[in-house]
């Protein structure tokens, strides 16, 4: 059954993806970060690109939302492929374009240039599939399981992960609560609408401080409430879901690490980046 | 045997212990019982309410649940095993994004095993008769449904006390029959200790027994229909007559031959039969 949690980026869909436990899926895209980071040529990239299409495909979500993903950081991506164009010192200046001042342009810092960018497109592609096929809650119970180990130096991953379910369960109710505020703030003329960006963000404190006030009451309340239901932290406490290890995380662990062997190999026989100018120049 | 004893109990909500909020309180409810505790805004209801769960430990005098006196640090975990409690707000009382994750938290947090949970689950779930949103979110429920929710939240642990907290506050009048109905099923048919606090009088009447307080202290205590018909001392502590006593109350004023109804019904057979006789 598919459950009517959609906040978040969560698309709901049956496939292999979907269906894997979270603890596999965050091992699993952890594992993918580190395979892009380790590509040191183009050709690990493309497998790594190949790799992702081919997730996105077994996922079931549209290839449109993957790449909506990287809307968000966009900006970051370019502001960085721009610093990386004009600041990129090599010790290798033979294939130097352009230079003015301390701006240098060379095709080695083109090609990092490019390189950087599809670096980061991949990482946030390869995240956004994991909280598209993945809902938060089972991330959390992913994290929270994953986490267990450091209950051994006493860190509170009990706690941590109460406090990011709460969060999450709460994400509704206070947006709700805050579009509540703002029309009732406009009912009263407050204008929202008009004015530079120092007016409009001072428009905004009379929607914070009653938001703020309403989330510490039912804090409190939620607080009492969670107390009349015997809470009293970790000790003695039982879990209802289990997580369960499948062969499909099996699967799935061992293609990524063939993945990222297959990286290392391709880094061997084509060696580095730059190696690509030899072809051209 | 006595579910809930309170024994002179005054409470401040201050550190000086002045401005009590309950002053020489006794109260004691059998088993089995609905209880109905009326009162206006600050009376002191819910601080009743929550003197018997443990939110609160009395500044002098005695609360006992089963005999288990809540003063006693060591018994809170096991008298609110025992005293489950319902708040206002339901928004306030969830703590998970699915409806049976939820369930599960107050069985999870006295220890009850995996399978058990389950069982428990379903059990909580059909007696407030929310078994088919079980994978649902909360927050996309009515208020009533959530309520709803909230109660075999409490269920799941298994309590024989259920204490709400004006729970049906916030309802609608559709919200308000729902809830009222699994009140009433559960402590018909399962023998369940009922502690409603409320200020609807009409859902008062449903209760085998009400209490009215005002200002920190009990003022009355009987039966619903002994209470309303009391109507002048009610008046005196703010509160109304349920709609149909107080249609009745103004017909026997006006001069019409009905005798005391409390409800829509009796109310249209007094009408009926004073006409009757015409």
């Amino acid at each position: 059954m598919i459950n009517d949690v959609t906040f978040g980026q969560y698309y709901p869909a049956k496939s292999f993806v979907h269906n894997m436990d979270p603890r596999a899926k965050i091992v699993f895209v952890i594992a993918y970060i580190v395979a892009v980071f380790l590509a040191k040529n183009f050709f690990g990239l493309a497998a790594v690109t190949l790799f992702l299409i081919f997730i996105v495909f077994l996922a079931r979500v549209p290839f449109g939302s993957v790449l909506r993903s990287v809307k968000m950081i966009l900006f970051l991506i370019i502001f960085s492929a721009i610093l990386n164009l004009f600041f990129y010192s090599s010790n290798d200046e033979l294939h130097m374009l352009w230079q003015w001042k301390f701006i240098r342009i060379s095709w080695e810092a083109i090609i990092n240039m490019i390189f950087i960018s599809l670096r980061l497109f991949l990482l946030v592609m390869g995240t956004s599939v994991l909280m598209l096929t993945t809902m938060p809650v089972a991330l959390t119970d992913g994290i929270e399981s994953l986490l267990t180990p450091l209950k051994w130096i006493r860190f509170p991953v009990h706690e941590l992960a109460l406090i990011m379910s709460i969060a999450l369960r709460f994400i509704p109710t206070l947006t709700d609560e805050t579009n509540r505020i703002i029309a009732a703030q406009k009912a009263r003329g407050a204008d929202f609408e008009t004015g530079g960006l120092i007016k409009r963000a001072k428009a905004m404190i009379p929607v914070l401080v009653p938001l703020l006030v309403s989330a510490f009451r039912r804090a409190q309340d939620l607080g009492d409430a969670m107390e009349a239901r015997c809470y009293s932290g970790a000790k003695g406490r039982t879990k209802y879901k289990k997580l369960v290890f499948t062969w499909r995380d099996l699967l799935g662990l061992l293609v990524l690490g063939g993945l990222i062997t297959g990286v290392v190999f391709l880094n061997i026989y084509f060696g580095g980046k730059f190696d690509i100018i030899n072809y051209f120049l | 045997m006595e579910a809930v004893k309170f024994e002179n109990v005054n409470f401040s909500y201050r550190e000086d212990g002045r401005d009590l909020a309950l002053r020489g309180v006794n109260l004691s409810i059998e088993e089995g019982q609905f209880v109905a505790v009326l009162g206006r805004n600050g009376s002191g209801k819910s601080t009743l309410a929550k003197l018997v769960n443990v939110l609160l430990t009395p500044l002098s005098g005695k609360v006992t649940v089963f005999g288990m006196d809540t003063s006693d640090e060591k018994m809170t975990f096991e008298i609110r095993k025992n005293a489950g409690m319902v708040f206002q707000n339901p928004d306030n009382q969830t703590v998970a994004s699915i409806v049976e994750d939820d369930v599960a938290f107050g069985p999870e947090n006295i220890g009850v095993p995996r399978e058990e949970i389950g069982k428990r689950i379903e059990f909580a779930l059909d007696a407030v008769g929310m078994q088919e949103f079980r994978q649902s979110t909360p927050t996309r429920l009515s208020g009533g449904q959530k309520q709803r929710v909230a109660i075999a939240g409490v269920l799941a642990i298994m309590p024989k006390i259920m204490i709400l907290d004006e729970s049906t506050a916030m309802l609608d009048p559709k919200g308000r029959r729902e809830v009222m109905d699994v009140i009433k099923k559960l402590n018909k048919e399962r023998g369940m200790t009922v502690i409603l606090i409320t200020h609807f009088m009409d859902e008062a009447l449903q209760a085998d027994r009400a209490v009215v307080m005002h200002r920190g202290e009990i003022v009355m205590d009987g039966a619903p229909e002994e209470i309303f018909a009391r109507s002048d001392e009610l008046e005196m502590y703010n509160l109304t007559l349920p709609r149909a006593a107080y249609i009745c109350k103004v017909l026997q004023e006006a001069g019409m031959p009905v005798g005391n109804a409390f409800t829509a019904e009796e109310l249209a057979e007094g009408i009926c039969g004073s006409l009757r006789k015409d």
